[in-house]
C-alpha cells in the first residue's frame, strides 16, 4: 500500500483539523493563487512586524494535501523571522520537486518532511506547493 | 441475454496490461478507458509485424518495401470506411487525433483560401457547440469565432445532464454555419440526441459535426445513418494505438474545403510562388502519415468487428446498469449525469462526501483507489471544464467502462470509495 507513505497520518490529521484556518485583520499582503488542473484555491494573508512574521491567515478548498499543506505552513511560518520562514519553504520546494530522491533536512523542515511521499507523485506535487508558493509570493509582496 | 454469452475472461485475455500487478502486489483494475483504451495483443502483433517486415514511407516510395506499407496504409483506410459505414472510402482523412480533426473543418471557416460559401464566416454568423464538450470540441471554435468575429453560441445541459433543446429553434437559426456536439459526453455519459439537431440544422442550412470520440469505441455508429457532415474520432480510445484520428467528413464538402496543413503527399503540383492539391483524402493527410498507427487501428477495428460492436454495446449496458444500481447505495455519492440507463453510455462521474458530509476532492479519492486497490479512474475536469463550472463544482470522479470490464472490477471499485470515506471520515 504505497498509500501510507502519502497520506501520513500527520497529513490527515492537519487536513480534519487545520490550524490557524480563516482569514484575518490586519495583513500587509493578501494574494490568491489557484491550481487550474484541479480546482484548488488559496487565499492568503501576511502579516509582518520588523522582519517576523506575526500572521499568517487563509482560506481555500481543494485536496487534503493542498489543505493540511497550508496549515503546517501556518505552524511553521507564524512567530517565525520571514528570514527563516522562506528558508523553510525553500527546503520544502526542493523536496517536494526532488521526485522522491531528496532527503529532507528534518531540522529545517520540521512536520512539513510528513510531504516526503507526496513528491513521489507529480501530479500532486503543485497541491503540496499552492499554499507555499502564495505564502512565498504574499512576503514578497507585504515587504516591498 | 447477451451479455451471459460475452466471454468476458477470453477477452481478458486479449489484453496483456490486465493481467499484470501494480507494485506492491495490488491488481489492476482499469477504469479509465474514456481516458485512453488498453490495447488487445491483436493491435501490438499487428504493428510489430508491420514495423519487422513491411515498414517504409507511404506512397512516394516505389519500391517492393514501399507498396506493401502503402497497401497497408490504405487497407487501414478501407476497414475504417466500412466500421462506420462511410459511403465512400476518400470520406475517411487519417489525423492525428480527435482534435486535429476538429481543428481541420475549425480551420476551414474563414480561411481566406475558402471559396464555398458554407465555410465563409464573419460577423453576425454564428457556430453552436454545447456546455458538455470536450475542451477539443470548444477550443477550435472559440478560434474559428475569434479570428471571423462569428458568435460563439452553445446548448445548456439540464441537472440529469441532458442537453437541453428547449431554445433548438432559436439556437440553430439562419445565422448558424455550424453545429458541433458530442455524440457522447465523456463525463456525463449522455448520448444526445443528434437527428434532432441534424434536422433543425438541415431546415436553416447548417452544417453539422459529431464528435464520436465516446461513442465510436462502444457502439455500432454509422455516419450516413447519423445524417452529420462531419464525424471525428480519435484511435485511442477504440483499443487502437495513439497517434491516430479519424475525420469523416462529405466527400461534397471535404472536396470544397480548402487544404488544411501544407506539405508533401497533400500537393497536385508545386511551385515557387503557388500549388494545386491532391484529392481528397490526401489533400488533407500533408507529410508522412501516421503510417504503423493506421495498421494498429486497422487490427483494432477487426478487433472490435470480431467481438461485435452490438455485443460490446450490449456488455457495456449490463455492467453500467450495475454501476449505476451499486453506487447509488453510497448516500453520499452524487451521480454527475442520468441516473437511468437511457441513452447514456458507460461513462460515470460522481463527487464524494464521507459520512459526516464533507466534500472529499477527487484527487483524494483517485489517489486511494489507485494507491490501495489498484483502481485506477480519472479525477479532475475531464477537459469540460465548462461542464464543471455548469454543476458548480471544480472536478469529479470519473469510472470509463469498456469490454474488458467486468463486475467484479466495479465492486473493487465500490469497495475501495467505501475505504476513500473511512480515510477521510
Ligand atoms: C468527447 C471527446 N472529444 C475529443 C477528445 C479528444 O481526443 P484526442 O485527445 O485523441 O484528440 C476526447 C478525449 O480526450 C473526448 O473524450
Amino acid at each position: 500500500m504505497i498509500a501510507e507513505s502519502m497520506y501520513q497520518e500527520l497529513i490527515l490529521e492537519h487536513y480534519k483539523h487545520p490550524q490557524g484556518r480563516g482569514l484575518r485583520e490586519p495583513y500587509d499582503a493578501e494574494v490568491h493563487h489557484v491550481n487550474p488542473t484541479c480546482g484548488d484555491e488559496i487565499t492568503m494573508r501576511v502579516k509582518v512586524d520588523d522582519g517576523k512574521v506575526a500572521d499568517v491567515s487563509y482560506d481555500g478548498q481543494g485536496c487534503s494535501i493542498s489543505q493540511a499543506a497550508a496549515s503546517v505552513l501556518h505552524e511553521l511560518a507564524a512567530g517565525t523571522t520571514v528570514e527563516e520562514s522562506l528558508a523553510v519553504v525553500d527546503e520544502f520546494t526542493r523536496l517536494l520537486q526532488g521526485r522522491g530522491q531528496v532527503e529532507p533536512d528534518e531540522d529545517v523542515l520540521g512536520d512539513a518532511v510528513a510531504f516526503a511521499g507526496v513528491a513521489k507523485f507529480p501530479a500532486r506535487v503543485k497541491c503540496a506547493l499552492l499554499a507555499w508558493m502564495a505564502y512565498k509570493d504574499a512576503v514578497v509582496r507585504s515587504t516591498r | 441475454m447477451v451479455q451471459e454469452s460475452f466471454d468476458v475472461e477470453r477477452i481478458r485475455k486479449d489484453f496483456p496490461v490486465l493481467s499484470r500487478e501494480l507494485p506492491g502486489g495490488r491488481p489492476l483494475v482499469y477504469l479509465d478507458s474514456g481516458n485512453s483504451s488498453q490495447k488487445p495483443v491483436q493491435v501490438i502483433d499487428a504493428m510489430r509485424d508491420h514495423l519487422s517486415l513491411h515498414y517504409s514511407n507511404v506512397g512516394r516510395a516505389h519500391h517492393a518495401l514501399g507498396a506493401e506499407s502503402t497497401e497497408a496504409y490504405e487497407a487501414a483506410r478501407d476497414k475504417v470506411a466500412a466500421f462506420v459505414g462511410a459511403p465512400a472510402r476518400e470520406e475517411i482523412i487519417f489525423t492525428k487525433n480527435a482534435s486535429e480533426a476538429i481543428n481541420l473543418v475549425a480551420y476551414a471557416f474563414g480561411n481566406p483560401l475558402n471559396t464555398d460559401p458554407r465555410f465563409r464566416v464573419g460577423p453576425g454568423d454564428e457556430i453552436v457547440v454545447t456546455e458538455m464538450e470536450h475542451h477539443s470540441n470548444i477550443v477550435p471554435w472559440q478560434f474559428a469565432t475569434q479570428r471571423t468575429g462569428a458568435t460563439l453560441r452553445w446548448f445548456g445541459v439540464t441537472d440529469e445532464g441532458r442537453l437541453n433543446l428547449d431554445d433548438l429553434d432559436e439556437l440553430i437559426n439562419e445565422r448558424t454555419k455550424i453545429v458541433a456536439v458530442a455524440h457522447q459526453s465523456n463525463v456525463l455519459g449522455t448520448v444526445n440526441p443528434i437527428a434532432a439537431i441534424v434536422a433543425r440544422a438541415r431546415q436553416v442550412g447548417a452544417l453539422v459535426l459529431v464528435d464520436a470520440s465516446q461513442s465510436v469505441p462502444h457502439k455500432p455508429v454509422n455516419v450516413a445513418e447519423l445524417g452529420a457532415d462531419f464525424v471525428a474520432f480519435t484511435g485511442h480510445k477504440m483499443v487502437g494505438p495513439s497517434g491516430i484520428g479519424v475525420l469523416w467528413g462529405r466527400a461534397e464538402l471535404l472536396d470544397a474545403m480548402p487544404p488544411f496543413l501544407g506539405g508533401g503527399e497533400m500537393i497536385e503540383a508545386v511551385w515557387m510562388d503557388h500549388s494545386t492539391f491532391a484529392p481528397i483524402p490526401h489533400k488533407f493527410e500533408a507529410g508522412t502519415p501516421p503510417i504503423v498507427e493506421a495498421v494498429g487501428l486497422a487490427a483494432a477495428v477487426d478487433y472490435l468487428t470480431e467481438v461485435g460492436m452490438p455485443a460490446i454495446q450490449d456488455w457495456e449496458h449490463h455492467l453500467t446498469g450495475y454501476a449505476l444500481a451499486a453506487l447509488s447505495e453510497i448516500p453520499e455519492l452524487r451521480l454527475i449525469g442520468p441516473r437511468d440507463l437511457d441513452s447514456r453510455g458507460g461513462t460515470i462521474s460522481f463527487t464524494l462526501r464521507n459520512r459526516a458530509g464533507d466534500p472529499i476532492h477527487p484527487h483524494d479519492v483517485g489517489q486511494i483507489l489507485d494507491d490501495v486497490f489498484g483502481v485506477a479512474v480519472r479525477v479532475g475536469h475531464h477537459c469540460a471544464r465548462p461542464l464543471h463550472l455548469r454543476f458548480g463544482i471544480p472536478a469529479t470522479t470519473r469510472a470509463s467502462l469498456y469490454l474488458y470490464n467486468t463486475t467484479d472490477e466495479l465492486d473493487a471499485l465500490v469497495r475501495g470509495l467505501h475505504h476513500v470515506q473511512k480515510v477521510f471520515g
